[in-house]
């Protein structure tokens, strides 16, 4: 019997070895973690169930009965983050360059099921040389399976990738079908035709990091959510995010135990919109201020700066954040900032996480490159994102809402739940002086005139009050009470209900 | 007495003359130009007057503006606080001829002490000890090197229109004494078209020692003791104390009874300050006088008891001084540290922007035996502009004894929180430290001396790095726990405590055994005890070990913590053993290499790129205009070099160290 019960133990040894010490040091040598060790670093100690230990492949042509190894270059399973469940797949780049055969994928489709039917996340982290070469279209249809788990689950459970490796050709489309990309710096990257391809097409000339590298796909593709120094930062900051998601759309998200009293008041927010309505300012200050304990996981931080995203917490639960940020291009809306925020609201929406809306912007982007682009069907995604989303929305105007944008940023007209304005608001159909020369044009020759035209426009729009005095806005807080308002404001829609019409899904301007 | 006065100036000595005013039941006026309209200065005011632009030349230095405030809020006096008109003797005339009290000296007084040259002559005619030197002109060489011998070596040569070093030697023999003759007249000629050269001794390590005097419209004149304003960075000071650790009785008294001899030569009344320079076998020599409040004027306060505002507007009241000579006693040690809005790590370069956390310590006797007094006009959420001098706030500290003075000096340090800008607190932080600065040993060329690098952070000792290593540890395993009181987990936490513990901090890594938690708080290592008082969200955490406690600035970073404390500014993650292990095997990456970047050296927009790709570039030549804050700075060449690519362009808002272009 003893032999028996030793015989679990050196097959699971074995297992664990995965492609050896060899390939572990070379695994090592590039800097990166392997499989396992990532597992152990992004899980609570000890929690981490492996299941498909034994898998391996099917495959007999190219010789490759001859090498089989255990667990086929994935490591699949459950175990907990801060005590709560979560389904993992960490590809073994050991193992056959962590190549995704039929098995492979059979094995991370499984845990998604699992992870489905009990209402769990899924976190995959992707290092794999592509498609198993050997395994012909066994391995393409893997890749499907994969991702039709992917879409299957969007909307069901929060999914997160982490790409720790290379990840190119139809492999990035697991993880585009993701809610949250993160990247490591200088050891990953993603493409779907590589640097030699491009080369042999296009003619041009360019490196793997340049072409999909972290930089790449956080500040110019925004594929990438956000970007990390080296493996362990990357799994740690999984860990702090996973933390302000709910486990499914079933579930509220998660409360944490805080310590910051809901209503500090911030004597400083009342300074921070500058006398001068054309200096910039950083709204980071404000969502910090608000927020409890200062806390602000940031998405996508740099991509589309002029609109912020994340999430903080408010009285310990989740809020998710959007906020133009006047530091740059003045808070603008354009294409990148609307799609960037109309993908975060509706992750949200999916997960029951309420939203906040700071607001302080001017406009919508004017040129062609804007037009040409697309800028039409992209605000679009944002004002479709807003009126659609049914978690609570509270909505805080600091300085400017003008035009159409004031629209869009979830505004009452969206039904936004509550709507606030700080005194310095100024909502409008646009700027005071922009607004005079449109609707005094005969007397644009009279400087003097138009001055006092643009004083007494100023006077009476650039303020909240004409949007307050029509219920547009519920009320006006001091600048200083913002945290307590939205607090109490979110405290209040706890128990929101919205019956919505029967449809079979909404056609969002994609 | 007055029933209003008002102040012709800003920020914190305006908040400071506001204070006592107040205290003594008169009203007062505030003046404040555009930037500052919603300064505290303006609002602690009973009435606050807008004198104008931002810029000083065209609001706070402008006599006919703060004349048109007073007619407007018929103020019977103006206290000038120091800088801005303080010294204008033009000022002084101005109020005279309105027939408003001027709360300073007599127009005569700041007269005969504007001018350097003259003052020293008045000095010396009253029997002040002065520079021995040659004031008149020298004709050649050999009459230089007779002047030279026979005020003895080393003597300093310097060029009457001198200034920045040029037309200047140190000559300490004959042979430097002609030679320097010389190439000073040569260079002098060359830069400030005037040969005139003229020849003093060479004061080595001077110190910095200043004489308060406190004179009445009654012929008394009194001194209140000595400051030390040793620590300058480049002739601007930054720490001060009183009294100084060098000056003995007898020579403190020298000093002050030579003080007060000057100011009676002037009629001198009000508050004035007679600066001198100490060579180490403590001779004196009379540098100039300064006819106003002094920044540093509350150390002398702290160890006299006097209020030097308050005496001045009794003075200028025509009060006779209640105390005399006799009547002075130092009490105890005061130091002052001025925080100032400049970035240690750049080099000291100015930072303007918007204090967006400014915590200063509790004030009063919070220290166990000691005194905390801050001096500002700023509070959270004010903007440090270009348009006046940088300084955020005098920090000072009293305590029986010197090492009394700076151990509060630390502590108040420690728990002084300014963030949004670039300041010199962990410099200041870092000297308080430093064991040269502790003795005592300190000369005007101390920071020079101890920081010829410029300011890199201050060294961490052993011991030091330990206690900060456990205070990651105990950071780390509070913040832990919290996370652990997370809803819907699947099973409640087992409360098991992580015993082997790996800390990377500041670039080493160092094991820590934690034994028990004891509730929640309690962090013990072996026999060692770390009580933890902070919780998550707190910027300060203070640790109380064995033999001292930690205040320090704690911020999360993105795996561990970023620990702030005596100068130190590191990041300290703390792992399990098997974690650190792990993150062991992480790849150490190389800062990238800045030296061939041209960076933004702050927030602004690129007014123009002087240059053009493949283009050859001299050292010193402009590169590219960067406008912050209306300011248009020039971007020049460190060392020539070919122009890179050239990433930004006119129109560009850039933020700080965003790459501008690059060279080859």
């Amino acid at each position: 019997m003893k032999e028996i019960l030793e015989q679990l133990e050196a097959r699971r040894s074995e297992a664990r070895s995965g492609g050896g010490q060899r390939r572990i040091d070379a695994q090592h040598a590039k800097g990166k973690l392997t499989a396992r060790e990532r597992i152990e670093a992004l899980l609570d100690d000890g929690s981490f169930e492996e299941y498909d230990m034994f898998v391996t492949h099917r495959c007999v042509d190219f010789e490759m009965e001859k090498t089989k190894i255990p667990g086929d270059g994935v490591v699949t399973g459950w175990g907990t983050i801060n005590g709560r469940q979560v389904y993992v797949f960490s590809q073994d780049f050991t193992v056959l360059g962590g190549s995704v055969s039929e098995t492979h994928a059979a094995k991370i489709c499984k845990i998604m099921d699992m992870a489905m039917r009990v209402g769990a996340p899924v976190i995959g982290l992707n290092d794999s040389g592509g498609a198993r070469i050997q395994e012909g279209v066994g391995s393409l249809a893997g890749y499907g399976d994969v991702f039709n788990q992917n879409v299957k689950a969007s909307g069901v459970v929060p999914q997160i990738s982490l790409i720790m490796g290379p990840c190119a050709g139809g492999a990035v489309y697991s993880p585009a079908m993701t809610d949250f990309i993160f990247m490591v710096r200088d050891s990953s990257y993603m493409f779907v035709t590589g640097p030699d391809v491009v080369k042999t097409v296009t003619n041009e000339v360019v490196t793997a990091e340049e072409l999909g590298g972290a930089k790449t796909h956080t500040s110019k593709s925004s594929v990438a959510d956000g970007a990390f120094e080296n493996d362990m930062e990357a799994l740690a900051q999984t860990r702090r995010l996973f933390d302000f998601l709910p486990l499914s759309a079933r579930e509220e998200p998660p409360v944490m135990p805080v310590f910051d009293d809901p209503e500090r008041l911030e004597p400083s927010l009342d300074t921070v919109i500058p006398d001068n309505p054309n200096k910039p300012y950083d709204m980071h200050e404000v969502i910090q201020k608000t927020a409890d304990e200062g806390e602000f996981f940031e998405i996508q931080a740099d991509f589309a700066k002029n609109i912020l995203t994340g999430f903080i917490r408010l009285e310990g639960r989740p809020v998710g954040v959007v906020a133009n940020q006047p530091m740059v291009l003045a808070g603008c809306d354009d294409i990148d900032a609307s799609r960037n925020a109309a993908r975060f609201v509706r992750f949200c929406d999916c997960f029951n996480i309420p939203i906040v809306t700071f607001v302080d912007v001017p406009g919508f982007m004017p040129g062609t490159k804007q037009e040409y682009g697309g800028l039409i069907k992209h605000g679009a995604k944002l004002q479709f994102a807003y009126a659609e989303a049914t978690v609570p929305k509270v909505t805080v105007i600091t300085r400017k809402a003008y035009g159409g944008a004031y629209d869009v940023m979830s505004s009452k007209h969206l039904r936004g739940d509550v709507n606030y304005a700080w005194p310095t608001a100024e909502i409008a159909v646009m700027g005071a002086k922009g607004a005079t020369e449109i609707l005094y044009r005969s007397e644009l020759d009279d400087v003097e005139k138009i001055a006092a035209r643009t004083k007494e426009y100023e006077e009476r729009f650039a303020n909240p009050f004409v949007a307050a005095e029509r219920g547009f806005i519920d009320e006006v807080i001091m600048p200083r009470s913002t945290r307590r308002r939205v607090c109490r404001a979110f405290a209040s829609l706890r128990n929101k209900k919205v019956e919505q019409p029967y449809k079979k899904h909404d056609n969002i301007p994609l | 007495m007055f029933e209003k006065i008002l102040v012709a100036n800003r920020g914190e000595i305006a908040c400071r003359v506001i204070r006592t005013a107040r205290a003594m039941g008169i009203k007062t006026v505030a003046v404040y130009s555009d930037a500052d309209a919603d300064a505290v200065h303006a609002r602690m005011a009973d009435e606050a007057v807008h004198i104008g632009p931002p810029a000083a030349a065209e609001s706070y230095l402008v006599i006919d503006k703060i004349l048109e405030a007073i007619k407007q809020t018929g103020a019977q006096a103006v206290h000038p606080g120091y800088g801005f008109l303080s010294e204008r003797a033009e000022f002084a005339e101005a109020l005279d001829a309105a027939g408003v009290a001027f709360i300073g000296p007599p127009v005569g007084a700041i007269e005969a002490m504007g001018d350097k040259i003259a003052s020293k002559k008045l000095a010396a005619e009253a029997q002040v000890s002065t520079v021995p030197g040659y004031m008149g002109l020298i004709g050649d060489a050999e009459e230089a090197v007779k002047i030279a011998t026979d005020i003895g070596y080393p003597v300093m040569i310097k060029a009457s229109a001198g200034g920045g070093g040029k037309g200047m030697r140190i000559a300490w023999s004959d042979e430097e004494a002609r030679e320097g003759f010389q190439s000073s007249k040569n260079e002098a000629a060359a830069s400030f078209g005037d040969d005139r050269i003229f020849i003093e001794k060479f004061v080595q390590r001077p110190r910095h020692i200043e004489i308060q005097v406190l004179g009445d419209k009654h012929g008394n004149v009194i001194y209140l003791g000595e400051r030390e304003c040793s620590i300058q960075r480049r002739n601007q000071k930054v720490i001060e104390e009183a009294p100084s650790p060098f000056l003995d009785d007898e020579t403190r008294k020298a000093m002050g009874e030579q003080s007060v001899a000057l100011a009676k030569a002037v009629d001198y009344c009000s508050a004035g300050t007679v600066e001198f320079i100490v060579d180490a076998e403590r001779n004196f020599y009379f540098l100039e006088m300064n006819t106003r409040l002094q920044v540093e004027h509350p150390v002398t306060e702290l160890i006299t008891g006097f209020d030097l505002v308050e005496q001045m507007i009794r003075v200028a009241a025509g009060e006779k001084l209640s105390v005399t000579q006799s009547d002075v006693k130092l009490n105890g040690w005061a130091m002052e540290s001025r925080l100032y809005a400049e970035d240690p790590y750049r080099n000291f370069l100015p930072s303007i922007g918007r204090l967006t956390r400014y915590r200063p310590p509790s004030e009063g006797d919070a220290i166990p035996g000691g005194i905390i007094r801050n001096d500002t006009g700023v509070e959270e959420g004010s903007e440090i502009s270009m348009f006046y001098d940088p300084m955020i706030a005098k920090l000072c500290t009293w305590g029986e004894d010197r090492t009394a003075a700076i151990k509060g000096m630390k502590s108040a340090l420690d728990a002084f929180e300014v963030e949004g800008i670039g300041h010199n607190l962990p410099f200041v932080a870092a000297v308080m430290d430093h064991p040269k600065f502790a003795s005592g040993d300190i000369s005007t060329a101390f920071i020079a001396e101890e920081y010829p690098e410029g300011f890199e952070g201050a060294a961490l000792s052993d011991a030091s790095r330990e206690k900060l290593a456990r205070l990651a540890v105990a950071l780390t395993h509070f913040e832990a726990t919290r996370r652990q009181g997370i809803s819907g987990r699947l099973r409640e936490p087992s409360g098991a405590v992580n015993r082997d513990w790996s800390v990377e901090i500041g670039g080493e890594t160092i094991s820590q055994t934690l034994d028990a938690v004891e509730g929640g708080r309690e962090f013990f290592f072996g026999a060692g005890l770390v009580e933890l008082d902070w919780r998550p969200g707190e910027t300060l955490a203070r640790a109380k070990f064995e033999d001292e406690t930690v205040v320090a600035k704690v911020n999360p970073a993105p795996q561990g913590w970023r620990i702030r404390w005596r100068g130190v500014d590191l990041v300290a993650v703390a792992r399990s053993a098997r974690l650190g292990e792990l993150a062991a095997l992480m790849p150490e990456k190389e800062a990238p290499d800045t030296s061939k970047l041209l960076l933004c050296p702050m927030p602004g927009l690129v007014v123009r790129i002087d240059v053009e790709q493949g283009e050859e570039v001299q050292e010193g030549q402009a590169l590219a205009v960067v406008e912050a804050m209306k300011m248009e700075n020039i971007l020049r060449a460190e060392r020539s070099a070919k122009v890179g690519s050239i990433k930004a362009k006119p129109g560009d808002s850039l933020a700080v160290d965003e790459v501008i272009m690059e060279f080859e």
